[in-house]
């Protein structure tokens, strides 16, 4: 893991979060908005997969369970397209707030990736 | 807020979905977390991570039952929910008097602190929305 990088995709991944569950909550059906910051987070867990991929390679190996680490991160990265997904199928305001739930969870989960890669708590 | 009015007995509708939404993630993450406990360091709080692959389980049970339909699972979904407050409320307690048998990384343990508090607060909610959308002639 990166730190700079895993900071920057908790902010993006809360600012998305609450993005889709205000505009959720105001009433809007999903849109190229909202879709779209989703969409961006996955993007973001996946470059996180292959940092954490090649990370060890280069000496910059997680303090904590790498097991555990993987469970959270392949966990983050099939949240986002449910959530898409169930926004694609059912067009109603509740699937953009859902969408913003999906954000939420992926933002706890990086940050308890961050936890164990760096500072071992687990 | 919530359209309420025509939905019968059916729980997977406006912010129905939204709960079904948390309780599903809910449910991913205590089962993966305590299976994991349980695989690397069972010994260390065998009550408290067993209890939590209980917990995980039950999520999972309670998303079910509140993604079908029918007075059955409207049950379902009402003894999962309880089960779920009485079990936060009891084991929250229960840590904060015996941090060693319940540790601060379970699903329940200080009120569900670790998951932002949302084990506290969803059985609630879950318990409100199954009262506004109860079965007609039901006592929910």
């Amino acid at each position: 893991m990166i730190e700079w990088f895993t900071t920057a995709q908790v902010i993006v991944a809360v600012v998305a979060g609450a993005l889709c569950l205000v505009l959720g909550l105001a009433g809007k059906t999903p849109n190229d908005l909202t879709l779209g910051v989703t969409a961006f987070v996955e993007l973001l867990l996946i470059a996180q997969v292959v940092v954490s991929i090649v990370a060890p390679f280069t000496g910059n190996t997680a303090s904590g369970s790498v097991l555990e680490f993987w469970v959270y991160l392949v966990s983050a990265v099939l949240i986002p397209p449910a959530a898409v997904l169930w926004a694609l199928v059912d067009r109603g305001k509740w699937s953009t707030a859902i969408l913003g739930v999906a954000c939420l969870a992926v933002a706890v989960m990086v940050y308890r990736m961050g936890q164990i890669w760096f500072v071992q708590v687990a | 807020m919530v359209t309420m009015s025509d939905t019968g007995s059916a729980r997977a509708v406006g912010a129905g979905r939204l709960l079904i939404a948390v309780y599903a993630v809910l449910a991913l993450a205590a089962t993966a977390r305590s299976l994991f406990q349980i695989a690397t360091k069972f010994d260390q709080a065998p009550v408290a991570y067993l209890l939590s692959a209980l917990a995980g389980v039950v999520y999972v049970l309670a998303t079910i039952a509140l993604v079908r339909r029918g007075a059955f699972w409207y049950r379902v979904a009402l003894v999962t929910i309880v089960f779920e407050l009485v079990g936060v409320l009891v084991i929250g307690t229960l840590s904060l008097v015996d941090p060693i048998l319940f540790p601060a990384d379970t699903v329940w343990s200080y009120f569900g602190r670790g998951y932002l508090f949302i084990p506290l607060v969803i059985p609630v909610l879950g318990l409100i929305w199954l009262h506004r959308t109860r079965p007609a002639g039901s006592e929910g």
